[in-house]
């Protein structure tokens, strides 16, 4: 049966369900238990958000606490995971991936391509991502079209505790790399989750909210953004579309081009940085296959081309409002 | 206040969690002469849009609410009265109308009241309204789950103590079916009629769920007091084995849309909720492994395996004309029960068309 829960209990019900299900998935990260070491308090942590809490108390050495090393236990859940376990290896900040590219884009990424389709590596890299949490310039960055860029990964990132839990399943039970990106804002989010385990598809958009003026695509704690600023819009008259990508490798383009062929406009929300992102990504895409149907130009909402500030007044300015994602469909309904 | 010559016309309340509808538009004037059934506004939900079907013949003679906005459950949308009623007292009627408080059956937050029974073969959720000496069970079909009566059960719980329940693979039911039979599906009813008490009951079945009732009208007799069979599966061979392959394999709304689109005779009732409520349920674990090995059973290589009957007992058959899954036609089989075949409705006549069906359902009931 459905309740409402937080994303946080959402994401740590997958694990669980998962876990019980499937004795192959193991999960590993810094202080995802008690930290290293620690004596007495060993469920203690739960990671830095409590994701993992009580996972420990029931599945006990399946939860791995390592050393600070990403590039150690991310290369070792690689490893794991092409030698058959499900490993889900928590990386805390996404802004630590730098030191495991080559794991993940050399090793992980490439396995199944380079052995002739033999070989699998089911691991799931679960980050936080995004701005708005005080955590400054090397905490806080939203760099999912890094991941996207690369094939042989997948990149997912749920706006809402439903899709949290789904695409988390989905993304374990999937037998290539998932890096899996969690907003930081949106842990606390609740919404209606069954109680059963379920999973969501890959490339399947979720259309937020329906409209027929104009298309806003986004993803992650910018549909929440965008459905306030098409909110306000309404009371103008101006009925916006607002589509929620939910993975962002594959990509549901599809959705997104039906859309635009109804609406004729489109504002792509992003808030990574704005050169080769997932808002020019998806423009792009748009611009060539469905030229025809634009009425006007399209626009992009997205971050500067900044580090993320550590000050709370210049950070808060750095993400995207829903008052300019409001003005960019203003400025394409001009037309 | 009570002034009986006037009859207000509210936002309705379809299903068990609604507590509020957009009024999409009038369907008549003012002033119009209106008759009992007659659809004068169509209101759209979270979960399907629909048309308002008058409940009293009358003038209408104020329409107050406006296309295009949101208004809660029973808050005055319009005002029927016979020509005696003076323009003052109409307006005197609106300006002190006070929208009642929907009642929510002693649930915080107005959450839909189901409860859950644990039966041999699991879990089943169901839902129970009124508290008339009549009992009335209603089934639902393959892929559907109780709010398929969403239209329906509050309407016969007005003087029957009515259940709704999810089938075993369904809803929010267990989804494991260990046995996808009509005989195990049907004796799941009885064990759930044995759970609440019930000796007897008059079963209300939607398309599988028909079959389903007329099994159990051959295996407990003593156990069923009436059967009314909604597009019901049993009477025929024919089924439309595109929309069975169809349901189970559409995994996306792009593909499910279209499928769920042919079970209404008018396709704009599909609304995006409902598509989405019905990808939720398809999503959960061993759903998918429920609705094949279901299909497999009931309607090998897209026919209907059984033919059944209702044993003697007394029978009405419904159908919606432009059913494009069971045909109408199959009503013809029904020969010695009350068969009525419903214009404007598809498969789901009961949510297009549910003011006669709920009207006809009555007066079998009763009768």
């Amino acid at each position: 049966m459905a309740r409402k829960i937080s994303m946080r209990q959402a994401l740590n019900e997958a694990l669980d369900q998962e876990m019980s299900r499937d004795p192959a998935v193991i999960v590993m990260g810094e202080d995802i238990v008690g930290g290293m070491g620690g004596e007495g308090e060993k469920d203690a942590w739960g990671g830095v958000l409590g994701v993992t809490k009580g996972l420990y108390a029931k599945y006990g050495e399946r939860l791995l606490d390592t050393p600070l090393s990403e590039s150690a236990y991310i290369g070792a859940a690689i490893g794991a995971a092409a030698c058959g376990m499900r490993p889900v290896a928590e990386l805390m900040f996404i802004d630590f991936m730098g030191v495991c590219f080559d794991e993940i884009f050399n090793q992980a990424a490439k396995f199944k391509y380079m052995f002739g389709g033999k070989a699998e590596t089911p691991v799931v890299i679960r980050c936080m991502v995004g701005a708005g949490f005080r955590a400054a310039a090397q905490h806080s960055q939203m760099l999912t079209p890094l991941f996207t860029h690369i094939p042989g990964l997948k990149v997912v990132c749920p706006s809402n505790a439903y899709d949290a839990k789904g695409l988390l399943i989905q993304s374990i039970r999937d037998n290539d790399p998932v890096i899996f990106c969690e907003h930081k804002n949106l842990y606390g989010l609740e919404t209606d989750v069954p109680q059963e385990s379920y999973t969501i598809p890959f490339a399947e958009a979720n259309v937020a909210r329906d409209g027929k003026d104009a298309t806003i695509v986004t993803y992650g704690m910018m549909v929440h953004r965008a459905i306030e600023a098409a909110t306000d819009l309404a009371k103008n008259g101006i009925d916006c579309e607002v589509i929620d990508l939910r993975t962002l490798s594959p990509i549901d383009m599809d959705t997104v081009l039906e859309s635009v062929e109804n609406t004729g406009r489109l504002v792509c929300v992003d808030e990574a940085h704005p050169r080769c992102s997932i808002a020019s990504d998806v423009s792009a895409k748009v611009a060539q296959e469905a030229f025809g149907s634009l009425k006007a130009g399209i626009q992009m909402v997205t971050a500067p081309h900044t580090p993320v500030p550590f000050s709370p007044a210049l950070e808060d300015l750095y993400i995207p409002t829903a008052a300019q994602i409001a003005a960019a469909v203003r400025r394409t309904v001009a037309h | 206040m009570a002034d009986k010559r006037i009859v207000p016309v509210v936002m309705p309340k379809w299903g068990l969690s609604m507590k509020e509808g957009k009024l999409t538009g009038w369907l008549v004037e003012d002033g119009k002469r209106i008759n009992v059934g007659e659809t004068i506004l169509e209101v759209e939900t979270d979960k399907i849009a629909g048309a308002l079907e008058s409940t009293d013949a009358g003038t209408l003679r104020k329409r107050v609410g406006e296309p295009g906005t949101v208004y809660p459950v029973k808050a005055l949308l319009g005002v029927i009265a016979d020509d005696s009623v003076t323009d003052k007292e109409i307006d005197d009627y609106v300006s002190s109308y006070v929208t009642p408080a929907v009642e929510e059956g002693g649930e915080g937050e107005g959450g839909p009241k189901y409860d859950f029974v644990d039966l041999p073969d699991g879990r089943i959720r169901y839902a129970k309204r009124g508290s008339g000496a009549e009992t009335v069970i209603l089934i639902h079909g393959f892929g559907g789950d109780l709010d398929n009566w969403l239209f329906n059960i509050e309407a016969l719980a007005e003087n029957a103590t009515v259940y709704a329940l999810d089938l075993p693979g369904h809803g929010q039911s267990v989804k494991a079916i260990n046995d996808p039979s009509l005989a195990v599906l049907a004796m799941t009813i009885v064990s759930f009629m044995n759970a609440m008490g019930i000796k007897s009951a008059h079963l209300v079945g939607h398309s599988l769920g028909g079959a389903i009732a007329m099994e159990i009208a051959r295996e407990a007799k003593d156990r069923v007091k009436s059967l009314t069979l909604i597009s019901s599966a049993g009477l025929g061979s024919d089924i439309n084995s595109e929309y069975i392959d169809g349901f189970i394999n559409a995994s996306s709304r792009r593909d499910l849309k279209p499928v769920v689109e042919q079970l209404f005779a008018n396709p704009s009732l599909v609304t995006r909720q409902l598509v989405d409520d019905l990808l939720k349920y398809k999503r959960l674990d061993g759903v998918d492994a429920a609705l094949r090995a279901l299909a497999a059973n009931v309607f090998p290589s897209g026919r209907q395996r059984a033919r059944l009957d209702w044993n003697g007992l007394p029978a009405l058959v419904i159908w919606g004309r432009e059913d494009r899954i069971i045909p109408a036609s199959h009503a013809a089989a029904a020969t010695g029960a009350q068969a009525e075949i419903i214009d404007g409705a598809g498969h789901m006549v009961q949510m297009e068309q549910a003011g006669k069906v709920n009207a006809l359902i009555k007066a079998h009931i009763s009768g």
